[in-house]
């Protein structure tokens, strides 16, 4: 479970996060919306501790994350930034191993090749995986990307955006992946999203958040709603009921 | 070609020019000559060793190709210590004559210097490295400009050895600090074992090898203090050769082409000992002992400094 109390985070003076508390089940996908500028990296990034929060208190399975040995952490949560500069000369598969090293320290064994191999497969490179990182399109990079995140195997897992770049094939492939992370491996998933459609349908939980707060949190169903919607975005917003499932319809 | 067979071609380049350097030409009292040639390889062995090994950790700490540990000032301030102790004491005074003293002051001034330097690095979360280079070029010039007005105001024969001290030179190096500083940089190298392994995951960047588990904070603060000795101790045994890292880790980086910090680092170390000795052969057998390797190494390191930053230019 990860457990956020009264989170705060501002930058000059400037509340980003403002008292912001969260509770978040096991074995779930949770998505954060939000308009630009809302505070969903900074809340996902504080969560993954890649920045500190400066007052309130944040857990994970009663573990203060602060507090908590970085390796072992390692273990239990990874992060896929919202944008990944990296500016060594990398091929995809040495990415991908770059995800075990909480587990080999840098040597690889048979396991951890064998999780390399799945992730690879998983985000279907294996055609492209000696390709260096530089010779790819945006896309294929940010699969490549998320590859790594499988492959670190965490029961936690935290994505900014990762829909970013990709077609829709793709998109609807990774959502489905996650959501197959989610019901056969129990993992704990929370992802930041742009597209409310693909919150409305993969998602079990919706955070919104607006100006550094919460606006509304609950069930899929509860936040995917004209009045709600229109507080979050300042936008009017059809939602159609298709197959069970709430699109929204904003052109 | 294989990374290993690379690596092991550079290595054995290295060794045949030391060999070259040890036995060319050995003639007349061998029994003076052998020993003192040895001890030279020995010096370069070490220092050349220390550079390019604390270049590339620094190199990847800060994540980047262009900047070498010499922005921190460290250069400048051994100048600026050494000016000092002749300004203050003169050039016969017994720190300037005792070498080991001076070795001593020197090593010690750069390390507390960086020390102090690093502090600015870890206040706050921001990843201050542009704060922490910034303030190590300010007063690098800071030095430099009061190296120069002390070196005004003294003596000339003084101020002929104060210039002196401004060249890498292994043409007298005492035998004495040879040992000490084999023994500092061994020590150093053995602490850094057990922070090899993170050093790929660095070259990530900081978040990355957060989210990787890294103690970043923890392991960065310690690299950057192994960097701290490993150059404070080079530059005061033989002098200042501020191109010589950046030389060698980028043909290492650009022969090599790999990330893996274990060849990088092997292969920019045998690069370092390639150049020194192939530069120093050239100092005693071309120019007769009339320059020193520092010139040479500056010289040929400054015009591929500017390679480096006009090729990076395009990119732009
Ligand atoms: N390092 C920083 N220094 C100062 N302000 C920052 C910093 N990082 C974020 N902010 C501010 O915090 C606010 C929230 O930023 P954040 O990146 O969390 O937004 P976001 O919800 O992820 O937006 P987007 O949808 O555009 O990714 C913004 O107003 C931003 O300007
Ligand atoms: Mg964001």
């Amino acid at each position: 479970m990860v457990d956020l109390k009264n989170v705060f985070k501002s930058y000059n003076k400037k509340n980003v996060i403002e008292d912001v508390s969260l509770e978040i089940t096991k074995g779930t996908i949770t998505s954060f919306i939000g308009p630009n500028g809302a505070g969903k990296s900074t809340l996902i990034s504080m969560i993954s501790r890649l920045i500190a929060k400066d007052n309130g208190a944040i857990t994970i399975d009663g573990q203060d994350i602060m507090h908590t040995k970085n390796n072992e952490l390692a273990k239990k949560i990874s992060i896929l930034k919202q944008s990944n500069a990296i500016n060594l000369k990398l091929t995809i598969r040495e990415l991908v191993s770059f995800g075990r090293f909480p587990y080999s320290q840098g040597k690889l064994k048979k396991e951890d090749n064998e999780k390399i191999d799945e992730a690879i497969d998983y985000m279907e490179l294996r055609d492209i995986q000696d390709k260096y990182l530089d010779e790819l399109s945006g896309g294929q990079r940010q699969r490549a990307h998320i590859a790594m995140v499988i492959a670190q195997d965490t029961e936690y897992i935290l994505l900014d955006e990762p829909l970013n770049n990709l077609d829709m094939r793709h998109s609807v492939q990774i959502m489905k992946t996650l959501r197959k992370l989610v019901n056969e491996m129990g993992k704990t998933i929370l992802l930041v999203i742009h597209d409310i459609n693909f919150a409305s349908c993969y998602s079990d939980q919706i955070v919104a958040l607006k100006d550094g707060k919460i606006v509304k949190q609950g069930r899929t169903c509860d936040v995917i709603d004209k009045c709600v919607l229109k507080d979050i975005y300042d936008m009017d917003i059809d939602i159609k009921e298709i197959d069970n499932r709430r699109i929204c319809v904003y052109f | 070609m294989g990374y290993k067979k690379k690596t092991i071609i550079l290595a054995v380049i290295a060794l045949l020019l030391a060999l070259l350097y040890i036995f060319y030409d050995l003639s007349g009292n061998i029994d003076y000559i052998l020993p003192r040639r040895i001890i030279k390889v020995v010096a370069i062995v070490i220092t050349g060793g220390a550079i390019a090994f604390a270049t590339v950790v620094f190199m990847t700490i800060t994540n980047n190709r262009i900047l070498t540990p010499s922005v921190l000032g460290l250069d400048s301030l051994y100048m600026l210590i050494q000016t000092f102790i002749i300004f203050i004491f003169g050039a016969n005074s017994l720190v300037m004559m005792i070498s080991e003293i001076n070795y001593l002051i020197s090593i010690g001034a750069m390390i507390i210097f960086s020390l102090f330097l690093y502090r600015f690095l870890f206040k706050g979360e921001k990843n201050n490295i542009y704060f922490l280079l910034l303030i190590g070029m300010i007063l690098g010039t800071f030095f430099g400009s009061f190296t120069d007005f002390m070196q005004v105001l003294i003596d000339p024969n003084e101020f002929m050895v104060a210039q002196d001290q401004m060249f890498a030179s292994i043409n007298n190096v005492n035998t004495d600090l040879v040992y000490l500083s084999i023994i500092i940089i061994a020590a150093v190298k053995i602490y850094f074992f057990r922070f090899y392994k993170y050093l790929d995951v660095i070259a990530l960047g900081k978040d990355e090898a957060i989210n990787l588990g890294v103690p970043y904070d923890y392991v960065v603060k310690r690299l950057l203090i192994i960097v701290a000795i490993l150059i404070s101790v080079s530059t005061a045994l033989i002098g200042p050769i501020t191109f010589l890292g950046l030389l060698v880790v980028n043909l290492a980086y650009e022969f090599m082409k790999t990330y893996r910090h274990f060849y990088i680092i092997l292969s920019s170390i045998f690069i370092g000992l390639i150049a020194l000795l192939g530069g120093q052969f050239i100092v005693e057998k071309v120019f007769t002992f009339d320059t020193t390797i520092s010139v040479i190494i500056n010289f040929v390191g400054g015009v591929y400094f500017i390679y480096l930053l006009l090729k990076e230019n395009k990119k732009w």
